[in-house]
């Protein structure tokens, strides 16, 4: 029998203990029917069975009726069950997708084979820690270095591509033949590069990304040997590289052989070579410094001149993100973290609230003979469907937001931009929310069963008055108020760091001024007159258009391309070593200046008559004439830079090369014609501005047609407002300060309907208790400011507490504030506003509610 | 508490068990071991109710308000501690009614076709 008991355990508890005997009964009694092992054995089998099945049915009903009646609880208090899945909905939502971006960036591993051991080699110079390497000192590392497995060396490169639709310039870069190996990854489609493709003049062979595959070869498998034209030459497709392959960065979209040749490895100092290494397992990064270090010791040794005081920097690939970006992401991980938090502090504090009112109808249904577990069954079922619905609006929220968070995906990872919604943290989420609400949801329905079952049923029992559970009530809505002030404030020095950046002047008036790129191709044009004969007709022709009334080449859009710094050499001037004597270099056509509203102080623009056969001019920064001349006139002065004496013509305007945030070299612009044939290809000017009057969208068909016109081959890329490039310069933190803003407006909602959650609970139970205070003489006023003074209270402490975490948070974003001090009073006054204004719309209704009780029949509804 | 026509409607068809658990009723109270074997002669040892399905039919049973279980027992010497007496309420015997009426028409209609024995 002691079998047939145990066998009746596969029942649900409640069942088992209503029917269980008797079934023992009535299994007895067939027993003793039952003669001879057959029959005995066909009993047990039946009786397994019928448990079995009896088990899974009961299960199968309770479960129904408690799904019943959980619907038909939500349906009764529709306000607390939209409530409750928006909060859990909202928290979910908030954590997911901002720690799945964090995790993305900084934790995730890297889509190599064992990127932990992956490192990337700098040259480690006095002024750049971060130097790209000479082919030169790159081959001589590879070749002398013990510690790695193996070594390879990339640069970023692009292309004008012809034979693939319309001509395009496009990004991609170029690789030696060991790098695509080196990392663990094979070819989606075709061939890897071999060491005869990196051979210096082998036929030029190139691997597709996936993207560019898709989208400009419609994905066929016959574009593997096809031959495109890149850059004028032919070359042949080899192969497609797989979806997730993004390297070194989203950018790229095709990979070409490096092709080093003699000429390359001449000069020590050519530095345009980035170099990734594996590291030999059992070997420490450490381990890996040390052992570079003796080979660049020995390089200084050997070249004294050109090596002098270069050393090797070596970084895991993860360490490229910026320290910015780092903080950035942690900190709306944070603030992700805290909107769970208060997400589930306001769940729980939900729960508490109907727990207490759900005690008489708890009580009454335990008096009805519901046993304890069949009440926790249901209660549980009840707090899994919330955050399972919470989890539902989570994922929409998660997936909604992935594609705004991912332009915080700072783009020197080979990473893709928006990371999958991670079903792992949404799971984490989730549970969080589960724990919340049966942490708060079952246990103090319990709790206040077993103490209630005798007194539950009594008329007028008041619940969670007074004592340690209005405490606790109190002590969340206490911290919801704490965290929504931190995140208002928090998010309101970002905010401040913001508009301060936007409102620094770079130097140049970017309204009504469009830009594109036209990378023309060298050798093509590496005739200086060549380019000259195309800059010419495209900018008169540009000039012609109707309201157009400025047009000009130059190298690179400031901050756009932030570098392009060169040395300078200027006669009869000792420098200190912390003026370091460079600039950043510009070479323009004229009528930039004024193309772009930068003032001319003194002397004149770069002109059309400042060619090859004339004396080499510049124009200057005011800063670089301060810098070298303080006090005196600039003009007619001589220096030199990129390999020739210049004589200044004009000083103009400083511009914020950098970017908003940074301070910038000075800067110095040459004329377009004064550069010999086939130099300095990368600074030949690519960057069309126009400014006009008229919509851009009007005028681009018409610039496209120009250019065509002048060469059909050449493509025209990277089309934007100037007021674009400046806006993406703080693009990242209008994201960030976006986000956190939503993030604190979402805490200051919750918390509001927190205060106002527990006000009106506190009101509904003191009902009597208000009653009698009105009947013994109190005034409206004294019952408001029972009322008011229990939210003053909350928004005090709140406020409080919430300004010592935000000085905290703020001195940890310090890096990211933009000079805003962390303490900065506009902010916090600002939270602490808004939070004493949430706090009083939160009161409001309580408190009307107090002052409008009857105190007679709150007297008599005892 | 009042119960509809469409309160027994909402029932019908009723379960095998449970049918037969109210004819058994319908004639006094009694407890689960008996009901399964009354069922079991009165139907010639076609059903033999399994205690699993009885105490399932039984808790339904209850909770829709067509049996009740009594308090009173029988003389201890014919008693079983362990036993629960049920008792057929009156809205039991209007769905057993009614469920017997839907039965005694479907009868009636496969007569008409052929289907059955006795009159068409």
């Amino acid at each position: 029998m002691r079998a047939y008991g145990a066998l009746l355990h596969l029942l649900p508890k409640s069942f088992r203990l209503e029917y269980g005997e008797e079934m023992s009964a009535v299994f007895e009694a067939r027993r003793r029917e039952s003669r001879g092992l057959p029959a005995e054995v066909g009993l047990w089998t039946g009786a397994c069975l019928d448990v079995g099945l009896t088990a899974l049915r009961v299960h199968c009903d309770q479960l129904r009726q408690d799904l019943e009646f959980a619907l038909r609880s939500f349906r009764r208090a529709p306000g607390f069950t939209v409530t409750a899945v928006l909060v859990t909905g909202v928290g979910i939502g908030a954590t997911t997708a901002t720690v799945s971006v964090t995790d993305h960036v900084l934790v995730r591993p890297l889509p190599f084979r064992e990127p932990d051991r992956l490192v990337k080699l700098w040259e480690d110079e006095p002024e750049y820690s971060r130097m790209e390497a000479s082919p030169a000192n790159y081959r001589d590392w590879k070749a002398a270095s013990r510690s790695f497995e193996a070594m390879a060396a990339f640069y970023p490169l692009s292309a004008n591509v012809v034979g693939a639709g319309e001509p395009m310039r496009l990004d991609g870069t170029g690789v030696s033949a060991d790098l695509i190996p080196m990392l663990g990854v094979t070819p989606f489609l075709g061939r890897s590069f071999t060491a005869s493709d990196d051979a210096f003049g082998a036929p030029k062979t190139l691997l597709l990304s996936h993207r560019l595959w898709r989208s400009r070869f419609g994905g066929d498998p016959e574009a593997v040997g096809r031959r495109v034209t890149l850059d004028d030459a032919p070359a042949t497709i080899i192969g497609v590289m797989p979806p997730t392959f993004e390297f070194p960065t989203r950018e790229t979209l095709f990979w070409s052989p490096l092709q080093l040749g003699a000429e390359h490895f001449e000069d020590r100092n050519d530095n345009f070579l980035q170099v990734i290494a594996r590291v030999r397992t059992g070997v420490s990064l450490e381990g890996a410094r040390a052992d570079i270090r003796v080979v660049a010791a020995q390089l200084e040794r050997t070249y004294p001149k050109e090596n002098a005081k270069v050393g090797v920097a070596v970084v895991g690939l993860r360490e490229e993100v910026s320290e910015n970006a780092r903080l950035l992401l942690a900190a709306l991980a944070g603030a992700g973290v805290c909107v769970l938090t208060i997400a589930c502090t306001n769940l729980a504090n939900l729960l508490l609230a109907r727990a207490m009112v759900r005690r008489k109808e708890l009580a009454v249904r335990s008096a009805l003979g519901a046993g304890r577990e069949r009440l926790v069954r249901q209660l549980l079922t009840e707090s899994l469907i919330l955050a399972a619905c919470g989890g539902g609006v989570g994922i929409v929220i998660a997936t909604t937001a992935m594609p705004v968070l991912g332009r915080l995906v700072p783009n020197v990872l080979p990473i893709a931009e928006t990371p999958g919604v991670d079903l792992r943290l949404l799971a984490i989420a989730a549970l969080s929310t589960v724990v919340t609400g049966v942490a708060f949801g079952i246990v103090p329905s319990l709790r206040a069963l077993s103490s209630a079952d005798a007194t539950g049923l009594h008329e007028g029992t008041r619940a969670g008055v007074g004592g340690r559970r209005e405490a606790l009530r109190s002590a969340l809505v206490l911290a919801e108020v704490t965290v929504s002030v931190a995140l208002l404030a928090s998010s309101g020095l970002l905010l401040r760091a913001l508009w301060r950046l936007q409102r620094v002047d770079p130097g140049f008036r970017t309204e009504g001024v469009m830009t594109l790129r036209t990378w023309l191709p060298f050798p093509k044009y590496e005739s200086t007159t060549r380019r000259q004969q195309f800059y010419a007709r495209v900018t008169s022709e540009v000039r012609g258009l109707p309201g157009v009334s400025g047009a000009a080449y130059v190298s690179f859009l400031p901050m756009a391309m932030r570098g392009g710094v060169w040395p300078v050499t200027v006669d009869g001037k000792t420098l200190g070593a912390s003026e370091a004597p460079r600039a950043s270099l510009r070479f323009t056509t004229p009528g930039f200046f004024d193309a772009l509203r930068i003032p001319v102080r003194v002397g004149r623009d770069v002109s059309d008559a400042d060619t090859s056969e004339t004396s080499f001019v510049a124009v200057v920064s005011e800063s670089f004439a301060r810098r070298y001349w303080p006090g005196e006139s600039p003009l007619d002065r001589h220096f030199e830079i990129a390999f020739h004496d210049r004589r200044i013509v004009g000083v103009v305007g400083d511009v914020r090369v950098r970017g908003l945030e940074r301070t910038s070299e000075p800067q110095v612009y040459l004329p377009a014609q004064q550069v010999p044939d086939g130099w300095l290809p990368f600074y030949a000017p690519k960057d069309l501005v126009v400014r006009s009057t008229g919509p851009a969208g009007l005028l681009l068909p018409e610039i496209r047609r120009i250019v065509s016109r002048a060469d059909p081959e050449q493509p025209i890329s990277d089309v934007q407002t100037l007021s674009r490039v400046v806006d993406g310069d703080t693009a990242a933190r209008s994201v960030q300060a976006g986000v956190l803003g939503a993030f604190a407006a979402i805490a200051v909602l919750l918390a509001g309907i927190g205060v106002h959650g527990l006000l009106a609970f506190t009101v509904s139970s003191r009902e009597q208790e208000i009653g009698v205070r009105m009947a013994l003489g109190a005034r409206s006023r004294d019952i408001l400011e029972l009322v008011l003074g229990e939210g003053a209270r909350l928004a005090v402490g709140g406020a409080a507490l919430g300004v010592a975490l935000a000085y905290a948070a703020g001195r940890s974003l310090e890096a990211l504030l933009a000079g805003v001090g962390p303490g900065d009073a506009v902010s916090f006054s600002a939270a602490v506003m808004v939070t004493a204004l949430m706090t009083l719309a939160g009161s409001l209704l309580p408190a009307l509610r107090a002052v409008g009780v009857d105190p007679m029949r709150a007297m008599r509804a005892e | 508490m009042a119960h509809t026509t469409a309160d027994v409607q909402a029932l019908l068809p009723l379960p095998l068990a449970t049918f037969h658990i109210l004819v058994a009723l319908a004639e006094g109270d009694s407890h689960g071991y008996a009901i399964i074997q009354d069922v079991e002669a009165r139907t010639g040892g076609a059903l033999r109710l399994s205690a699993g399905t009885l105490y399932r039919s039984i808790q339904r049973m209850l909770e829709d308000g067509v049996i009740v279980e009594v308090r009173e027992r029988p003389a201890p010497e014919l008693d079983d501690e362990r036993r629960r007496y049920y008792r057929i309420t009156a809205f039991g015997t209007a769905v057993a009614r009614a469920e017997a009426g839907r039965l005694a028409e479907l009868v009636r209609l496969a007569r008409a076709a052929g289907l059955a024995p006795g009159k068409a």
